[in-house]
């Protein structure tokens, strides 16, 4: 093998290696989409935040606009502290509402902004007021089966 | 022996475990331009003796200067200075595998000068031509023989025009043509280079009539020294017994063992 | 009885002793071959010409094995997928296991089968025949001219080589999942987009291809460069550079897991 033939060859494979790695950040991940934005960050206060981790999205008409950035707990109102970054293109009414979500029946929980009626919008470091905590599937179960139960009781009752 | 000393041995010991020396207490001395020779049984020390002046190994006691400068003092960069006014040929010749003979001669041109390619091409051509290998210059060594093999090596081993060539049984495995012909180059590029030549070997026939002096080793020991003929002719016995090839003498034919009739389990016998 | 028990765990401590003994000296020789890369570096054609050596020359093996293995987990996923009704999410699941787990992990078992044992073979052939020695009468380091440049190569290959075999495996799950099963192409891909990120994964996923070409290099020149100078010393060398070699990915690639991919929930 002489010196000419085993550059070519290492420049090929370098040059494949850079292509793959491409084809990997664009094709496959979401270099395309989101992580070069300016954003904005805003927070929430949550009673219960569920399963919601750290970069979840945020999204508004299923419409992925942010992402979660940080989680916190605040030891004096014993809430989840969620802050947002929020897409610098979307601008939210102060009194959007911001709930926890599962996508699907048993799937990844993301936050969903549903945009209020308020002429003035959000900026960096406002809080939102409005929030919904996300949806415990033991609490779920047993208010179903008080509910069951209470029925049940009023059926033999009606007896 | 007259002349400036370029290599000088003194009281050297030397043991790679700490149990078993190899050396003990080596005097020698190699002066300028001549070509000494080391004889000797196999695991004498000779090869070791060769690591010490080449700097691989430490003394464990002594010291052992070349060109002026205690090696076993130096270390990294003085050493390697050092090294490159030496040149060694090894057993088997040692050439790199994945190199052309032309390479491998023009390796360590390239490696220690700033020589443009074309002076490159010459030197390394003439070193070839004067072991007789300059048509061989683009072969793998895969494709040389044992002797072609040893006389690319010799080639390296002189690419920089050392003052001090060490041979380290340059005759093993040769057939009697390339014995003659590498014998016959370790005399005449030492006369031509006007450097000097230490030869390590156990074979006399070819050694003995082209070497200046001779040291005779035995169990780590110079047991005999002298120019070639006086050394022969005087009566140390080791020395009558490895020159001539007997069966018994000062190195015992028999590996040391119990009594013969013991081990047979005869009767009547310790 | 008590004195043949001694004698246990005397070759016990003794051979846990002499495996100590060996890894410092494997880390002083680390250092050295560190220090000493400077004409790696500077006479780069060295480093290429390993490069073309250790990875050059393992691109067919691993292409092909990206390629199966890719193949492999969409037909595997998709059997299990399917039965919750999240066939969609197979885009995902071939993307992820690749990037963040199988592409650097396999890629780098078969770099130290194919590329770690060649290295080592070569080296302690060239301790055995004495070249290293006689590279050392001539006055060159042969751990900067013989070591140094075939480890960088090492450690440049392996993370390329892992990228492509992640590549070639997304190719294969695209072929059987899209191609031959016949999920939705559209949900292929948008799914996979949105769930793979370019830091968390694929970023992560080629730091610890770096961590394994390391590894799996620095044992492979030191295997070799401590050889015995015999023929089954070379083997057993060979031998050992594979066998330490995929036992080190595998634990590094547990302990970079536990620090990468669950370090954001375990607070």
């Amino acid at each position: 093998m002489n010196r000419a033939a085993i550059d070519i060859w290492v420049g090929l494979f370098v040059a494949a290696a850079f292509a793959g790695l491409l084809f990997l950040a664009m094709k496959v991940g979401n270099l395309a989409s989101f992580s070069t934005a300016q954003t904005y960050q805003v927070q929430a206060k949550f009673a219960n935040i569920g399963g919601l981790k750290v970069r979840a999205p945020i999204k508004s008409a299923g419409v992925v606009v942010g992402r979660v950035a940080d989680v916190r707990f605040d030891n004096e109102s014993y809430e989840a502290i969620v802050t947002f970054n929020l897409d610098s293109r979307f601008q939210f009414p102060r009194d959007t509402a911001a709930k926890v979500l599962t996508s699907g029946l048993l799937g990844e929980q993301y936050v969903g902004l549903e945009a209020g009626g308020d002429g003035v919008m959000l900026k960096g470091g406002d809080r939102l007021r409005l929030t919904q905590s996300a949806v415990v599937l033991e609490n779920l179960i047993s208010q179903f089966l008080f509910n069951k139960a209470a029925e049940d009781k009023d059926a033999k009752e009606t007896k | 022996m007259a002349g400036p000393s370029i290599v000088e041995i003194e009281g050297v010991s030397f043991g790679y475990e700490a149990a078993r020396p190899v050396l003990h207490g080596v005097n020698m001395r190699i002066p300028r331009g001549k070509v000494v020779g080391i004889m000797g049984q196999s695991g004498c020390g000779k090869t070791t003796l060769l690591r010490i002046i080449g700097g691989s190994r430490r003394p464990g006691s002594g010291s052992a200067r070349v060109l002026g400068t205690p090696v076993n003092e130096l270390d990294g960069a003085e050493l390697y200075a050092l090294r490159r006014k030496m040149g060694m040929l090894f057993q088997f010749g040692a050439l790199f595998t994945d190199m052309t003979v032309y390479e491998n001669v023009a390796f360590p041109m390239r490696e220690h000068t700033d020589l443009p390619p074309d002076m490159v091409h010459d030197l390394v051509l003439m070193k070839l031509e004067a072991v007789g290998l300059r048509g061989a210059s683009r072969l793998m060594p895969s494709e040389l023989s044992g002797g072609m093999a040893r006389r690319v090596a010799l080639a390296r081993a002189i690419a920089l025009d050392p003052q001090l060539i060490m041979y380290d049984e340059p005759f093993t495995a040769l057939d009697p043509i390339s014995l003659g012909a590498v014998a016959r180059l370790i005399r005449l590029l030492n006369d031509s280079l006007g450097a000097t030549s230490i030869v390590v070997t156990h074979d006399v026939a070819e050694t003995l009539p082209f070497v200046d002096y001779v040291y005779f080793m035995a169990d780590g020991r110079v047991v005999a020294e002298g120019p070639p003929d006086e050394v022969v002719s005087a009566s140390e016995p080791f020395v009558g017994q490895f020159v001539n090839g007997r069966l018994d003498g000062p190195v015992p034919f028999h590996f040391p063992a119990p009594g013969y009739g013991a081990d047979l389990g005869l009767a009547g016998t310790a | 009885m008590v004195a043949k028990l001694k004698d246990v765990l005397g070759h016990l401590g003794g051979a846990v002793t002499a495996r100590i003994w060996r890894l410092g000296f494997a880390s002083r020789f680390f250092g050295y071959m560190l220090l000493h890369s400077g004409t790696a570096l500077r006479r780069f054609g060295l480093t290429i010409r390993e490069i073309y050596f250790a990875g050059v020359l393992s691109l067919i093996i691993i292409l092909v094995s990206g390629l199966f293995v890719g193949m492999v987990l969409a037909l595997q996923g998709y059997e299990t997928l399917q039965r919750y009704g999240s066939s969609e999410a197979l885009g995902i699941l071939v993307a992820l296991s690749l990037v963040r787990e199988l592409g650097p992990v396999v890629a780098g078992l078969l770099f130290a089968s194919r590329a770690g044992s060649a290295i080592t073979a070569e080296i302690g052939l060239m301790k055995a025949t004495e070249q290293i020695a006689a590279m050392e009468m001539m006055a060159v380091d042969p751990i900067a001219r013989v070591v140094a440049p075939r480890f960088w190569a090492g450690v440049i290959s392996m993370p390329l080589l892992a990228v492509l075999f992640s590549a070639m495996g997304i190719f294969g799950g695209y072929l059987v999942g899209v191609q031959l099963i016949g999920v939705d192409e559209g949900a292929f891909w948008s799914q996979m987009q949105a769930a793979v990120d370019v830091r968390e994964d694929i970023l992560n996923g080629v730091i610890k291809s770096v961590v394994f070409g390391v590894a799996v290099t620095w044992i492979a020149v030191f295997e070799g460069y401590d050889a015995q100078p015999t023929a089954e010393g070379v083997s057993s060398a060979t031998t050992r550079t594979v066998v330490t070699s995929s036992l080190a990915i595998l634990a590094l690639d547990f302990v970079l897991t536990a620090l990468m991919f669950t370090g954001g929930n375990a607070r």
